[in-house]
């Protein structure tokens, strides 16, 4: 069960980012990546983090994609203002070399990590079923116990983000 | 066979290898933002498996949840991000009427072509 839920929201989280990447339209793009959120909030309650996942839908996929479709609606870009699509032999080498450093990385950690020979890495246990594994509960302990200042860092960033963006906004640049 | 932490961490290198390849090639700074988030997302991605899986077997749940929280902190940091880069790019359009990236070269050693609406010099 478990299985076939990771490779079909796994699919759809990959089919969602290619989207965001190959779509000319920024539109379509939002819309692809939207579609990779929700994927990706699955996968994380597959993770057993349900209250990551539920973040994830309001937080990604609720506030900061509305957030950019409205951008992406107020700039409302015409055909000329998108530009023609220029593919160079630059732009092709760069996706190449980061294509295979992809490769080697996926490849590096599926067949290295299993091995479990001497001084490699290997999960020595499989949380999920732990009594409060991701709830509310425990993560709020963590939260407002070890991770209290962090946190309290968190809102004065959000604080600064609020003014930043009202100001740049407002400015002509 | 069973998915482990090994399949979770090659999903997640591939969202990131696809969000680092949209922020290289698209010139479209919304598409380019986008792709910063996919980033983002592959690497809370990750912090979420590890936490399921540790690498140790001290601290328990306790210990783990360490890493959701971190996520939290990283899902908190890319709202900031998105919030600052949008208002950046509205106010960049109004005057440029542009959204490629490399049509802003006004920090770049060669002086751009002077734009319609420019101010007069001594202004920037």
């Amino acid at each position: 069960m478990e299985s076939l839920l990771f490779y079909v929201l796994g699919a759809l989280a990959l089919a969602g980012g290619l989207f965001v990447v190959l779509a000319r339209n920024p539109l379509y793009g939002a819309l692809g990546l939207i579609g990779s959120f929700f994927a990706l909030a699955g996968i994380y309650a597959v993770l057993g983090a349900h209250l990551l996942a539920a973040l994830q839908v309001l937080v990604y996929a609720g506030a900061v994609m509305v957030l950019f479709v409205f951008v992406i609606m107020l700039l409302n870009l015409r055909d000329e203002e998108l530009g023609a699509p220029r593919i160079t032999l630059a732009k092709v080498g760069a996706a190449a070399a980061l294509a295979v450093g992809g490769v080697v990385l996926i490849a590096k950690v599926l067949w290295k990590l299993p091995g479990g020979a001497a001084g490699q890495v290997v999960p020595v246990q499989d949380l999920a079923a732990s009594p409060g594994f991701g709830t509310v509960r425990e993560v709020g302990r963590a939260m407002f116990g070890p991770w209290l200042l962090p946190f309290e860092m968190t809102s004065l960033l959000l604080l600064v983000a609020i003014v930043a963006a009202v100001v740049a906004a407002r400015s002509r640049l | 066979m069973t998915v482990s932490l090994p399949h979770y961490l090659a999903l997640a290198a591939a969202l990131f290898t696809i969000g680092s390849i949209g922020v290289v090639v698209r010139r479209n700074a919304l598409t380019v933002l986008m792709s910063i988030e996919l980033m983002l997302n592959a690497a809370n991605f990750t912090f979420l498996a590890f936490a399921r899986f540790p690498l140790s077997a001290s601290g328990g749940v306790a210990r783990a949840m360490g890493g959701h929280v971190a996520a939290f902190f990283v899902i908190a940091v890319a709202a900031a991000e998105a919030a600052v880069g949008l208002a950046i790019l509205l106010a960049v359009f109004r005057r440029r009427v542009t959204t490629q990236v490399d049509e802003l070269t006004l920090l770049a050693d060669a002086p751009p072509a002077p734009y319609d609406d420019e101010p007069a010099a001594g202004t920037h």
